[in-house]
């Protein structure tokens, strides 16, 4: 069984190469290398698989869920400038894949084990574009 | 690896009816969805691509590209027309949205080289919603 919860940041970023140019920035990433940044509304989905424990009948508290999205990813990135406030992005482009792989990066030692599994993580960076990362093996999810 | 989904969207109308079947039977079969004038749909299509994050760039799928390759291939054939009148890609098919889907991905995995040269990304699925409640999933490596 697979379970999602969603939570909302607000973040702006600047998306940026440091090796190029501006110009090839400017011709990969368009808008969004503006260098003084702009922001979205992030969205991200967090799906753990798992069983229901047989006493709780619960895969995962999912207040103590919310409690983890709300230390791990909130707390750091909401109304902040990614590239300049949030590391690894003084050094790791922000793009919506490297926010995706951070994040599970940051989510997956609390949510993996005793049984259950981070499968996936969905980051929307608007409603038209959107994210899925489960780690670095194949599409799994 | 990445999944990268894009959402796009266009109005389109259509009539649903087959050549082979009776008046009668097409109207047991699709029912108002066989109005001789036909009808339209605000149809929501989303594209998904599997990719690696590039090494330099950070990111897995060029979007503008993307974006370039839908325009070129499918929006700007589809939006504000008539399925049945305007759009050849049907044949003696029905454009009913299982046909429209399948028109699509077939369509975006033959044109996909033209926008990505490389290995990777790669096509993954395409998923379009004729109404918010009628949604269908194509599968890209399930078709030619």
């Amino acid at each position: 069984m697979v379970i999602t919860r969603k939570i909302e940041f607000s973040a702006s970023h600047v998306c940026r190469a440091p090796e190029l140019s501006d110009e090839e920035n400017r011709r990969i990433f368009g808008p969004a290398a503006n260098p003084h940044g702009h922001g979205h509304n992030y969205l991200l989905e967090v799906s753990v698989e798992g069983s229901p424990d047989a006493v709780t009948g619960m895969v995962l508290d999912l207040k103590e869920l919310k409690e983890i999205l709300n230390r791990e990813v909130v707390a750091l990135y909401d109304h902040r400038f990614l590239n300049y406030e949030v590391p690894p992005f003084d050094r790791v482009n922000p793009t919506a894949e490297n926010v995706a792989r951070e994040i599970w990066r940051r989510l997956e030692p609390h949510l993996s084990g005793a049984g259950r599994k981070l499968r996936k993580v969905r980051l929307y960076e608007t409603a038209d574009l959107c994210v899925d990362y489960w780690g670095e093996g194949p599409c799994s999810a | 690896m990445f999944r990268v989904t894009r959402r796009y969207h266009f109005a389109a109308s259509h009539r649903l009816h087959s050549e082979v079947l009776s008046e009668a039977e097409n109207w047991r079969v699709y029912g108002k969805c066989n109005n001789p004038y036909g009808h339209g749909h605000n149809y929501v299509l989303h594209v998904s691509a599997l990719g690696l994050a590039d090494k330099v760039a950070g990111h897995a799928v060029n979007v503008p590209l993307l974006d370039g390759l839908v325009e070129r291939e499918i929006l700007k054939h589809l939006d504000h027309r008539n399925l049945n009148a305007d759009v050849d890609w049907f044949g003696q098919e029905v454009p009913t949205t299982e046909n429209l889907g399948l028109a699509i991905c077939r369509r975006l995995k033959r044109k996909w080289r033209e926008a990505f040269a490389d290995d990777w990304p790669r096509l993954d699925r395409v998923c379009i919603e004729e109404t918010p409640r009628n949604i269908f999933e194509i599968d890209a490596g399930e078709i030619e």
